[in-house]
Parts: C-alpha cells; sequence; structure tokens
C-alpha cells in the first residue's frame, strides 16, 4: 500500500494533485461529474478585488501540444465569490482549498488577500503576481524582485493562512524572485504561471488572439517548469508547488523529483474534465512502477 | 455532459468541403436541438466543437466543414475508429416560445443545427419555414432532408446559381413567422437582426478552450449578465443579446 500523502504549509493533503487556478471554476461544476474530495485539493478562479469581465474574444488558440489563452482575469470580484461562489464550493468539497489572488495594486492583494483570508475553507492563499494577460498589473510584480516581495510583505502583514507566492516563467532570473519572496515571509511558491506566447494564423495574416499575446500552457512547456523548479528548489527552503504541462502521475512524479511538494493540473483539465481524477487514481501505479513507497520522500529526489 | 467514445459509421462528403459524420454509441447526454459535441483528435491539443445534427439515444449525426488541419484529419478517419467526444454541451434551443409559424434561419455550416431543430417542431404540428444560405451551388445540402421532414424549404446563394440570389434576409423580408430559430455567420446575424419582426434565438460561434465551462475563453456580454457560449449558450435569445 503506497502512501500518497504530502504536507504543504503545515496542512496535509491526500495526495499532491491540485487542479490549477482558471482550469477549474469554484469547483462545483466539476463536482458534477465527479467527486472532487479525490483531490488533494484545487486551486479557485483567480480573484480580484473588483469584478472583470477581462479580454475580447478570441482568447483562446490552439497550439502544438498546448494551448495560448487571454482571459484576463474574468472573475466577479471577491465580495461575490465570498457571497455566492464559495458557498456552493462547501456544499461539494469538505476539504482547505487555495484561493486564487490577483491584483493591480499592492492595495488591491492585500484587500482580496485579507477577505479571502477570513473565510474558513480556504487553506492557503496563492497570490498570482505573473498573470500576462493584464496591463498595469498582474505579471508586473512578478517579474521584479523588490516588488515581489512587497506584495508577499503587505499580504502576509494582514493574514493568518499560508501565503504561497505563484511566480512568471517570464523572467531572466526566477531564483533571484523566489529567495526574494522568501526573505519577505512568503510560506511557499507556486511555479510556472504560463509562458508569454503568440500565435499568428496564416489566412488572416494577424494574431488568432484578440490581446495578441497570451499563456502558453500545455505538456509543451513541462520541460521548462521542470528546470525551473529544480532551479528555486535548490536556492529556497519553504516548499514548492509545481505545475507546467502536467498530464500524468508521471509528470506528478517528475515535477516532485525536481522539488515541488505538491503539483497543480492546468490544461489538461480543458482538454479531459477527468484528467485530474485520473491522476490521482493512477499515482498508486505509477508510484509502484518506480518502486516509491512514500510520495513525499521523493520530493526534491532528482538534486 | 458525458464523455463516451463513439464508433464512426458513415464519414462522407456531401457537399464542397463538407463532410457528414454519423457516430453511434452511447449518445443520452445529448438532451435538446442546438447542442454541441466536442471531440478528440489524435495530434491536435484542444477538441474540436461540433454542433449536433440530429441525434437518437444510439446515433448522433454531425456535418462539419474542413476548415483547418483538425477538420482535415476528421475528414479522413475510417469507419469502424472510435472517438473520444464530450456529449450534450450547451443549453440547445427552448423549443417552448416557437409558436404555431416558427422560422429556422441556417448559414453554411449552420443549417446542420436546424435540422433536429426542424424534426421536433414538425414532430409538435408546427408549420415550419426553412431558410438555408449559401455561397454557391457547390456548397449546398440537405434541402432535400428538409422537405422530406415536411418543411416549407427556401435556398439562397450569395452568387445566385441555385434558388433566390443573395441573403436569407432577402427571403426572411418577405414572409411571415411566429418565431425565429437561427445558426450561422456574425453578418448574417446583423442582417437578421435588422429584419426580424419577432422574438427569436441566435445559436453562436466562439473559440472555446474546454467547452464546458471551464475555462472562460468564450464568455460574452449579455444584457443579463456575462455569460459563457460553451455552457450558458451556445443559444441566446435575442431579447438579452448585446450587438
Amino acid at each position: 500500500m503506497v502512501n500518497t500523502k504530502v504536507e504543504l504549509c503545515n496542512i496535509t493533503l491526500d495526495n499532491p494533485v491540485i487542479p490549477a487556478s482558471g482550469t477549474f471554476g469554484f469547483g462545483y461544476e466539476f463536482a458534477e461529474l465527479y467527486d472532487i474530495n479525490c483531490l488533494g485539493t484545487f486551486s479557485f478562479k483567480g480573484t480580484t478585488k473588483d469584478a472583470r469581465f477581462g479580454n475580447p474574444t478570441p482568447r483562446i488558440a490552439e497550439c502544438d501540444r498546448g494551448m495560448i489563452n487571454a482571459v484576463g482575469l474574468q472573475n466577479p470580484g471577491v465580495e461575490a465569490v465570498i457571497a455566492n461562489e464559495l458557498p456552493k464550493l462547501k456544499e461539494c468539497f469538505n476539504k482547505p482549498v487555495m484561493a486564487n489572488v490577483s491584483g493591480f495594486s499592492v492595495e488591491d492583494y492585500v484587500y482580496t488577500c485579507e477577505k479571502l483570508d477570513k473565510e474558513e475553507q480556504v487553506g492557503w492563499l496563492e497570490v498570482n503576481v505573473s498573470c500576462p494577460n493584464v496591463h498595469g498589473g498582474g505579471m508586473a510584480f512578478g517579474t521584479s524582485a523588490e516588488a515581489a516581495a512587497e506584495v508577499t510583505r503587505a499580504v502576509k502583514a494582514v493574514t493568518t493562512k499560508p501565503v504561497i507566492i505563484k511566480l512568471s516563467p517570464n523572467v531572466t532570473d526566477i531564483v533571484s524572485i523566489a529567495k526574494a519572496c522568501e526573505a519577505a515571509g512568503a510560506d511557499g511558491i507556486s511555479m510556472i504561471n504560463t509562458m508569454l506566447g503568440m500565435k499568428i494564423d496564416l489566412k488572416t495574416k494577424k494574431p488568432v488572439i484578440a490581446n495578441k499575446m497570451g499563456g502558453f500552457s500545455g505538456p509543451a512547456i513541462k520541460p521548462v517548469a521542470v528546470r525551473m523548479i529544480y532551479q528555486v528548489y535548490e536556492a529556497v527552503n519553504i516548499p514548492i508547488v509545481g505545475m507546467g504541462g502536467v498530464s500524468s502521475a508521471e509528470d506528478v512524479i517528475e515535477l516532485m523529483l525536481a522539488g515541488a511538494t505538491a503539483v497543480e493540473v492546468g490544461a489538461a483539465n480543458l482538454i479531459d474534465p477527468f484528467a485530474a481524477r485520473d491522476i490521482v487514481n493512477d499515482l498508486p501505479r505509477v508510484m509502484e512502477k518506480y518502486r516509491i513507497n512514500n510520495l513525499s520522500e521523493i520530493i526534491g529526489g532528482a538534486h | 455532459m458525458k464523455q463516451e467514445f463513439l464508433t464512426i459509421t458513415e464519414n462522407k462528403k456531401i457537399a464542397k468541403d463538407v463532410y457528414l459524420m454519423v457516430l453511434e454509441g452511447d449518445t443520452s447526454a445529448i438532451t435538446a436541438s442546438g447542442q454541441f459535441v466536442n471531440i478528440k483528435l489524435d495530434g491536435f491539443y484542444l477538441r474540436r466543437p461540433i454542433s449536433v445534427c440530429d441525434y437518437d439515444d444510439t446515433t448522433l449525426t454531425i456535418i462539419y466543414k474542413v476548415v483547418g488541419d483538425g477538420t482535415e484529419a476528421m475528414a479522413k478517419l475510417p469507419c469502424g475508429e472510435k472517438l473520444d467526444v464530450l456529449l450534450g454541451l450547451g443549453n440547445g434551443y427552448n423549443l417552448g416560445k416557437s409558436g404555431d409559424t416558427p422560422l429556422l434561419i441556417g448559414g453554411g455550416v449552420g443549417v446542420p443545427p436546424m435540422y433536429n431543430l426542424c424534426k421536433k417542431l414538425i414532430a409538435e404540428g408546427k408549420k415550419v419555414t426553412v431558410i438555408l444560405g449559401f455561397n454557391t451551388k457547390e456548397e449546398i445540402f440537405f434541402e432535400d432532408e428538409f422537405k422530406a421532414l415536411g418543411a416549407s424549404v427556401h435556398i439562397t446563394t450569395v452568387d445566385g446559381s441555385y434558388g433566390t440570389k443573395g441573403f436569407v434576409t432577402d427571403v426572411m423580408k418577405n414572409l411571415t413567422y411566429s418565431y425565429f430559430f437561427t445558426c450561422g455567420p456574425m453578418p448574417m446575424f446583423k442582417a437578421i437582426e435588422a429584419t426580424a419582426v419577432t422574438s427569436g434565438q441566435y445559436s453562436f460561434e466562439e473559440r472555446m478552450g474546454c467547452g464546458f465551462g471551464a475555462c472562460m475563453g468564450c464568455s460574452c456580454k449579455t444584457k443579463y449578465g456575462n455569460k459563457r457560449i460553451c455552457k450558458d449558450g451556445p443559444v441566446l435569445e435575442r431579447e438579452e443579446i448585446i450587438w
């Protein structure tokens, strides 16, 4: 009998599999398809202070082994999330959930995190300083070590739950940004957000996506995720939530060997709504195949 | 929504670049005319959303146009092959408002979802008129199939090579009807919006990520708030649409 449990910031997960923000809504729509309590947890749709419609359409483009999205943080705003979405989530999910937060100023992040921190079902705050699809914020905080640290400090000052900072791969040196977040009090790092990408339609000779560029995700980016997680694991002592193209139990193990304590599954949920459940179910088989008895013992095993 | 592995029993060309595919298996998740399915193809990352042309409990008929690499690969699939399909996606048409003399308007690959809708309305005893719009004669399909259902059928072609020369609205403007249902390209919708004298329902198309409401890739604004074309649509009522 293999043990799939891992501990993330002093909360035990039954398994390390976490559907990523923006690919799983607020959970209840997937709960119509299967019992989502089989998951380690999940990270809910990126929430901002005010409601946002997001970017114009088309927002989606297909690529080889992946996709580009430029949704632009569509969400109903933190008050509506607390009033309407979390009660629905509570009915179908009985584990601590990861609250994903975005903002356009330090004050935005503080406002939204402070509100969500008070919600009983929120186990962790995943602070997204790396959205490539919004102007005047988002990724701007994640591409500067000082700005990322400032957001981290400000959020930590008003919250009690573990704060995990979600980092962008669209930087020269992700290690220095991760270290700055750790020094500013972050309880964890999640990485990698999507890579800034673009697709041009040969028929129209214009970008497919209305916003021109968007976040590239899917299996094609997994080697970049593995490399960056490996680098950051060597430099920080806080846990890493790894993600980037994860589509199978084998991918989960690979990211854990690179240094991830838990692993998010993103685009795969959009291709196959049962992907996260199937990965959870397949983990014991793959662990046995690679003679892993205790999943938490392989974290950073490649170093 | 359900995921099923359906077997291809037919896949044939029926007009220029247009193919008809019949799939067999458990199609019980499809509950309304105007819903769509989302098909996984080997070698392509995202699924292909295709509207349902006709269905019963064990078969599904779709009609698709070859517009890119994905649909080109689809056209080459042999009978007997199994496809990974998400079924029962989208809201579909609400037949309750049709009145006794509904008008169905399909443009190009917007024609297929009109077929099952027409069948159901006629089964309810409605007197159905159908306008099918195409660019040119060699793109026309399903004229006889709609006639066989018992509908009054008008064909328009932009170049005048068959039927009435012009657009669907050139026929629509001379008809009387109780309500309308339509599916087709945006320029056609705008012309219909300018011509229609009753309420109606439009089925929209948008690039989708998932097709089942998770990714917010296909959102649109309506008078009643934001909606996802894939989950809250693809059918929207005339009164709620912001043009």
